[in-house]
């Protein structure tokens, strides 16, 4: 590994992790190439976060090895954390101290003499568009600027790696962009980065390589458009008006779709994944309409993160039993 | 730097921030500064009128100072299990920084609280009829003595935090076992009216041992009818107090790291 150090920023090989009988990690391996942004997707409980865990020290692998920026993750724990940023999955701010505060804090616990670590919590401020609020205790901020600066705080010491662990979990559609603008300006950087996510879209927007990992292992990689073109792009869904008539559908959409259809009798509905997007809708419509089929309802979806779990690993997300965790159409 | 330089450096930062979540937290606030002013007046009042009047007043001022800073050993389980669950030990795990950093700064925080508590309860018992009746040496040592067991608590305190499941369960657990703990003991009567087994843990209870050597360097006598405590931790209550304390950070100093070490929120 050390002679690859500069090309690889972070490799995993083989990690395996179980809590009592859970296999979190269930044999990842993993490579980013240093100045390129790995996008890990996968649900609730796939893992995510204990590979994350792992490859910030905060956590033992049950067997395999990890290094980061050349350093082993448990040989080596002490150079590992002087060249990463964590922002882990909750924004990990203290409410009662002010923005500037908070990175001061972190700085000087970098190891950063006092004057280092307020220059440079003022110009993390500053970047993170933070000047109004600098002086305002964190708990006043809203769910985005606490999210900037939880960020701007794996920033402080301006690591080689960063690791981000669901940035845009819990946010609002304006905290969210806001959040993507600020990972985007990272990347454009050439910072190397790791990041969790729930959402294919946001995998997509920040992503180079994307790894979708279920229960514990990696079920598929390569970037969002071979990803999109391994699970046929967009799903596409007709409904018709007589239960009779879904075998013609069925026959229409497997011509036209990327896979097998997927018919719901009761509900009069089919669907499948298409490449062309409106163009196969278009199509689909054409021939449905020579065969004297009546379209009652008619949509076209972009692929979330279901589609994905669908087409690679034949069922669907499987939520845990906890409340409250998102799942969300991708637009 | 050495493991312990870098330990005092980076504790001492953790230690300003929890300083400063004090200082901006009004519970905290009330907590460290309320709370010992109720338990003085309470305790002297509504205790001292049926036991003895002035003389157990006096008397019993050693106990509250006691027991108060014990019980700030809570605000140790209550700050680490809070930064535990919000996330912000995993991002200090993640920092190239002391093991023994937030543990060291959240106890010498708590013991720089305890301080204010004491300094505040003195004040209080003086107008309560408590004096100091022994030399200012004495005096200065009765404090330390003091400080040095609520430091030795906070430690127990940072195991209870980090193990705890959720704050709600900190909350009760930190200040749950300390009842029994500092009531069977001579905090606040004499050790000689308690039935046998609990006589005999009240002679060999820490607190008793840490209340006697504060009472006697205080010069604060026990008031007729309350005989003090006796055996060898009460003859030798001074030793004895700080022979405990250093035994309890022996055991939970290192306990304490290794669970750090592992921790994991949620």
């Amino acid at each position: 590994m050390p002679s690859t150090a500069s090309d690889v920023a972070v490799r995993a090989e083989a990690l395996v992790k179980t809590f009592g009988s859970t296999r979190a990690l269930d044999g990842i391996d993993l490579e980013i190439p240093t100045g390129t942004v790995l996008g890990l997707l996968g649900p609730n409980g796939a893992g995510k976060t204990t590979a994350v865990r792992i490859l910030t020290t905060l956590l033992r692998p049950d067997s395999g090895r990890a290094w980061v920026a050349g350093h082993d993750v448990l040989a080596e724990p002490d150079a590992v954390r002087r060249a990463i940023g964590l922002s882990g999955q909750y924004a990990a701010v203290d409410e009662n101290l002010t923005g500037f505060e908070n990175l001061y804090l972190v700085g000087r616990l970098y190891g950063k003499n006092k004057p280092d670590a307020r220059a440079r919590a003022r110009e993390l401020i500053g970047r993170f568009r933070l000047d109004d609020a600098a002086d305002r205790p964190a708990k006043t901020y809203s769910g985005g600027m606490r999210r900037r600066l939880d960020l701007a705080g794996a920033l402080v010491a301006e690591p080689l790696v960063v690791l981000l662990d669901e940035p845009t979990t819990g946010l609002d559609p304006r905290g969210r962009l806001d959040t993507w603008e600020v990972i985007g300006e990272l990347v454009a950087e050439g910072a190397t980065v790791l990041l969790t996510t729930q959402y294919l879209e946001e995998a997509d927007q920040l992503a180079d390589t994307i790894l979708v990992i279920d229960r514990g292992r990696v079920i598929a990689s390569g970037t969002a458009d071979q990803l999109k073109a391994e699970i046929g792009g967009e799903r596409l869904e007709i409904v018709v008006a007589e239960e009779s008539e879904l075998g013609t559908v069925s026959r229409v959409l497997t011509e036209i779709g990327a896979g097998e259809p997927l018919v719901e009798q009761h509900n009069r509905r089919a669907q499948v994944l298409v490449d062309a997007g409106t163009k196969s809708l278009i199509e689909a419509l054409r021939r449905l309409d020579a065969d004297g089929v009546v379209v009652l309802d008619v949509s076209l979806h972009r692929p979330t993160l279901d589609d994905v779990f669908l087409s690679l690993t034949g069922h669907a997300v499987e939520e845990p039993a906890v409340a409250g965790s998102s799942k969300e159409e991708a637009k | 730097m050495t493991v312990l330089s870098q330990g005092i450096r980076d504790g001492g930062i953790i230690a300003w921030r929890n300083l400063l979540n004090v200082r901006r937290n009004v519970d905290w606030l009330f907590a460290a500064v309320i709370q010992p002013i109720m338990f003085v007046l309470l305790f002297a009042y509504v205790f001292g009128g049926a036991l003895g009047g002035g003389q157990y007043r006096e008397f019993l001022i050693a106990g509250i100072f006691v027991q108060t800073t014990a019980f700030n050993s809570a605000f140790t389980v209550i700050g680490l299990c809070n930064d535990l669950q919000k996330g912000i030990i995993d991002r200090f795990r993640s920092l190239p920084m002391s093991r023994l950093a937030v543990l060291l700064g959240r106890t010498t925080s708590d013991m720089v609280v305890s301080s204010m508590a004491l300094l505040i309860m003195s004040l209080c018992g003086l107008l309560v009829g408590w004096r100091i009746r022994g030399s200012v040496l004495d005096a200065v040592v009765a404090y330390l003595v003091l400080l040095l067991f609520g430091f030795a608590m906070s430690w127990i305190g940072a195991l209870i935090g980090l193990s705890a499941p959720s704050v709600e369960v900190a909350q009760s657990a930190g200040l749950m076992w300390l009842f029994p703990v500092s009531f069977i003991s001579s905090a606040f009567v004499g050790a000689g009216t308690m039935p046998g087994p609990l006589a005999a843990i009240a002679e060999w209870n820490p607190f008793t041992a840490v209340i006697q050597s504060v009472r006697d360097l205080f010069g604060n006598e026990a008031p007729p009818g309350m005989a003090p405590p006796a055996g060898w931790p009460a003859d030798n209550a001074l030793l004895y107090a700080v022979l405990s304390s250093v035994l309890i950070l022996a055991v939970f100093v290192p306990l304490s790291v290794a669970k750090y070490r592992r921790v994991a929120s949620k």
